[in-house]
């Protein structure tokens, strides 16, 4: 197989973020820079980015039998290359100050996004595990990356080996799936498999395959019953490497599992949507139910994490149901709808962790052992930061889809593709699990306004500790809170045109 | 753009309230203050140059020449979502009631809020903002996000200043209040939806909306989405429970606002909506909600009377007022309709004036139980009369605003359905007791020693006689004179009669 100038064009980003993996490395080799290695590493995606970007209009090319670069996947890999970056600035401004060598962690997060990238583009289920397992095995190592910082509490370990176990049974799921599917229709590509599928309907093989696959994939995306590493996977990691298994990891199999259902129309077979319709509700109600148990703000955000999964869900589910009518409409607004609360869910997201990391940064944390993530310590933070605190309100109101915030129109896109497609029992569960959501997005609203014992005065000195880099991103996280939820028109027209073609 | 002018500076005032926050503590409340007068003088100057004569023999069925002003924007044309504002005499009254009850909030909150005063004139001024962008606002994507908008800054507002109990009754109220309206924007997507088929246009536009047929069943359905929203908000019961906490919580510039301009907004979400949307769902809905009003107006009345919490009590009353405007709405025929507005406004008026009485009396004494109250008359004269005056006007005595609106509501309701109107009338009898009794509790009867010493119970100052004085004069005006209201609202509440009947009589065809 030749590849062709057009190919390695098409290949650039993914290329480009190998390269930057294997130049960070040597850099370190030769002279361990803390700030240097992160620039670098920003440099690198950003640059990646940025060949992304160039792309964006060209039609759609099959690189390899394992690969299709597109519209579909040029948009999820510019998401997933900013979330990358911003995740990267966030480890500067919290592992800086911290004892500990902190460069390798970048190669890390390096190769962690080369998987997501290798997923999102991926249309063959080889490429697909080999993504999974380049973004898995290197998350592994980024949770447990603080040991040597964070021994007094031994949280990171912990989740790393939750983290690494779990994954590992998903992942046993996912192949031993693909194996069914190839045992019952010889193909691998998802191309293959249609054409498998059309002749000779959804076999036993194929059916159990599918059902191994949407288990494992359920455990990647934290849907429950499969969510039960999530609360101590976010609790263990350090708060940016949350921000990052709460985004990209998400973000990435989301958009396989869409494109693999939309390719595959598994829309048709009723047992396949059926699983996913009890998934979704069973996220959202348990999900949000679980959150209003919590104390620790890591964990609450991972409990919402897993409701807004849930949310995804119906947005999901709503891209197959177009049987209905003869008029593409309302598969093309539900793919939208993902694509949208996607965006919305990892902008938010971002902040929310951000936020987290920003006060969990050696010097700002009261407590060097554990993150800045007891609900206790949040009390009263209004008054002494803030600029900060009213991100953190406006992320948690996103969160809980209120008006002006980018969440808010996010679920107005669900809403919109649930009510076109009269999906009507799991819009009623996705209204009753963001009431239930209401209680605790708002209880940590209310601790924030309290006033805190002693607290003092708002000095503006007090943000003094926080690291800029870090709070630059929020600054950016919030303005885009704010302004796409505002003014949505620009972003939709961009995913309207990233949908279409994939149509 | 008046409309668009009327929104953007209570929330560009707002904003500057809370930077003022940050030179100096008493400086907001005068930001606050400015801000509003400037958006009344502006909104009183703009009116005063209206010719409404000319909409009156409007009501022509398009509704077109309803509006006084309209102002339209594109926003997210690929859903077909507009900035579309617009007034007829209906917003026009109840913008007027919003910007007045603004300043006597201020006004009640200027000696009683303290700390974080910036934050709170912020708030204060962006529910203000929510608020008349529900009552202009014609997008229904529009009006549900403003709907929201309006939600937040209250919540803080109980949240952060309110009283011993606040952070639940915050907390209640704002869930209430969202899931309601998360129901209410699913019948709204539903609505578009049903439109999109019939039509082949996505437009969340009112006035697109209105000639949307509806099938019977589905149509109940969305109607009863929106129902459940505005009902929350009204409130009528069985929905109404989170009323009392919210209200006794508030601190008193929260009450008032509530009392006076959120409870309207579930009020005027039943006139504009419900029967023009979906007049064949409505109508047999009818005898249910009429039903529903006068459970609200009976049973609010019993409970208040049975409350010793003098911000309960009338939080309570409030409900009883209400379910009037739920009768009036429901009853659906001009003069009900009309009643139903005049309450909005006099009830807006008397209840707000109500609270701040009431927010007044507890930030000197520190309670609000009747039981510990009495005799304060002799201490306090000019409180007592005030407090009785509008005690009065809220029990619906002729010749003040209540009295207008009450028995043009009944008046329309025995139209309709006699006996509902018989024993929405049974609720008439009951206010006096209730009313009465908190002026017997509280202003007479023996002195309690404890509130005896000279100094800690103060009469009004000047500035809440200004603002007492003031709703004392509009409520006067309105049950003596009420007649320039009735024509300004005449051609609106026509044209959304005729809406609705001409649907049905397309319908039934």
């Amino acid at each position: 197989m030749n590849l062709t100038t057009g190919d390695i064009l098409a290949l650039l980003p993914i290329i480009l973020v190998t390269a930057t993996s294997v130049v960070v490395m040597l850099m370190i080799a030769f002279k361990r820079n803390h700030s240097l290695t992160a620039l670098l590493t920003v440099a690198g995606l950003a640059a990646a980015a940025f060949a992304g970007m160039n792309q964006l209009g060209q039609p759609s090319l099959q690189v390899t039998p394992l690969l299709v670069i597109d519209q579909y996947s040029g948009f999820f890999n510019l998401v997933i290359l900013s979330t990358s970056i911003a995740v990267a600035i966030f480890c500067h401004g919290y592992f800086d100050k911290r004892e500990g060598l902190p460069e390798e962690l970048y190669i890390l997060l390096l190769t962690t996004t080369l998987g997501a990238q290798v997923m999102v583009s991926a249309n063959h289920f080889v490429s697909f595990f080999l993504g999974l397992e380049i973004l898995g095995i290197s998350l592994f190592a980024l949770i447990a990356y603080p040991v040597t910082t964070l021994t007094k509490s031994g949280l990171p370990l912990e989740a790393a080996s939750k983290y690494l176990v779990l994954s590992g049974v998903s992942t046993g799921f996912l192949a031993f799936g693909m194996a069914l599917i190839y045992a019952s229709s010889g193909a691998m590509s998802l191309v293959d498999f249609k054409v498998a599928l059309s002749s000779s309907g959804l076999e036993y093989y194929a059916v159990g395959g599918i059902a191994m696959m949407v288990a494992g994939l359920a455990f990647k995306l934290s849907l429950v019953p499969f969510h039960m590493w999530t609360p101590d996977v976010y609790q263990g990691a350090p708060a940016p490497i949350t921000a990052f298994v709460a985004t990209v990891s998400k973000a990435a199999v989301l958009a396989f599992l869409l494109r693999a259902f939309a390719l595959l129309d598994a829309y048709q077979y009723e047992s396949v949507v059926f699983v996913i319709v009890a998934l979704a509700m069973a996220s959202m109600l348990v999900g949000n139910l679980l959150a209003l148990l919590q104390t620790n703000v890591k964990r609450i955000l991972a409990y919402s994490s897993i409701a807004h999964l849930g949310y995804i869900m119906v947005a999901f589910l709503a891209a197959g149901s177009s049987d209905l009518k003869s008029d593409v409409a309302p598969q093309l607004l539900a793919v939208e709808a993902v694509a949208y609360y996607i965006v919305a869910y990892i902008v938010t997201t971002l902040a929310g962790f951000g936020i987290i990391s920003l006060f969990s940064s050696a010097g700002a944390a009261p407590d060097e052992t554990r993150d800045f993530d007891q609900i206790d310590d949040y009390e009263g933070l209004f008054w002494t930061h803030p600029w900060l605190a009213s991100v953190f309100t406006v992320t948690l109101l996103s969160l809980a889809g209120i008006p002006l915030t980018i969440g808010f129109i996010g679920k107005f896109y669900i809403l919109a593709a649930g009510v076109h497609n009269a999906m009507w029992s799991l819009l009623f569960v996705l209204v009753v699990g963001s009431g239930i959501g209401l209680f605790y997005y708002l209880r940590l609203i209310i601790v924030m306004a309290r006033n805190a014992d002693g607290a003092v005065a708002p000095a503006s000195g007090s943000n003094l500790s926080l690291p800029s880099g870090g709070r630059w991103v929020i600054g950016v996280l919030a303005l885009l809170i704010v302004w796409l939820g505002v003014n949505p028109s620009p972003l939709i027209d961009f995913i309207r045109a990233m949908a279409q073609t994939m149509g | 753009m008046i409309l668009i002018w009327l929104i953007l500076i209570l929330f560009i005032g707002g904003v500057a309230a809370w930077l003022a926050g940050g030179v100096n503590s008493k400086a907001p409340r005068v930001v606050a203050l400015i801000t509003v007068l400037i958006d009344l003088l502006l909104f009183l100057s703009y009116c005063s140059g209206l010719d409404l004569s000319t909409a009156i023999n409007a009501g022509d069925l398009a509704g077109s020449n309803v509006w006084i002003v309209q102002f339209m924007a594109p926003w997210i044309p690929q859903f077909g979502i507009n900035f579309l504002f617009a007034m007829d005499g209906v917003t026009l009254t109840l913008n007027l009631l919003t910007l007045f009850l603004g300043v006597v909030a201020i006004f009640a909150a200027w000696s009683e809020i303290d700390q974080k005063t910036g934050f709170f004139y912020f708030n204060l001024l962006w529910v203000l903002a929510g608020v008349i962008g529900v009552f202009t606002a014609l997008d229904l994507f529009l009006f549900f996000f403003f709907w929201e908008v309006m939600l937040i800054p209250m919540y803080l507002l109980i949240a952060v200043w309110g009283h011993e109990k606040k952070e639940y009754a915050a907390l209640k109220f704002f869930i209430f209040t969202q899931v309601s309206g998360l129901l209410m924007l699913l019948s709204i997507l539903a609505l578009v939806s049903i439109n999109y088929q019939q039509t082949g246009v996505i437009s969340f536009s009112y006035m697109d909306l209105l000639g949307t047929q509806t099938d019977s069943d589905v149509g109940m359905w969305i109607m009863l989405g929106f129902f459940v929203a505005f009902v929350v908000k009204l409130p009528g019961v069985p929905l109404h429970n989170w009323l009392p906490d919210a209200h006794t919580q508030a601190p008193t510039a929260g009450s008032v606002i509530l009392a006076g301009v959120l409870l309207k907004t579930g009020a005027y979400g039943l006139l504009r909506f419900i029967f023009p949307l979906f007049p064949e769902a409505a109508t047999a809905f009818a005898p249910i909600a009429m039903t529903l009003g006068v459970i609200s107006v009976l049973y609010g009345a019993k409970l208040a009377f049975a409350q010793y919490d003098m911000k309960r009590l009338i939080a309570y009353t409030s409900i009883s007022h209400m379910g009037f405007i739920l009768i009036g709405v429901f009853a659906w025929n001009t003069l009900a309709l009309q009643g139903a507005v005049m309450q909005m406004l006099a009830h807006g008026v008397s209840s707000a004036a109500l609270f701040a009485l009431a927010g007044g009396l507890q930030h000197r004494l520190h309670t609000r139980d009747l039981r510990e109250m009495g005799g304060f008359w002799t201490i306090v004269p000019r409180t007592g009369a005030i407090a009785l005056f509008f005690l009065i006007a809220a029990l619906g005595l002729p010749g003040l605003g209540n009295f207008v609106g009450e028995s043009m509501v009944l008046f329309g309701a025995f139209i309709a359905s006699p006996t509902v109107a018989v024993f929405a009338t049974i609720g008439v009898i009951f206010a006096p007791v209730y009313a009465l009794k908190v002026a017997q509790d509280a202003f007479q009867g023996e002195t309690n020693s404890r509130f005896d010493v000279s100094g800690k119970l103060t009469d009004l100052a000047p500035h809440e006689l200004l603002m007492m004085g003031s709703m004392i004069a509009v409520l006067v005006v309105m049950g003596l004179y009420p007649q320039p209201l009735i024509d300004t609202l005449a051609p609106a509440i026509d044209s959304m009669h005729q809406l609705a009947q001409a649907q049905i009589s397309v319908i039934g065809r």
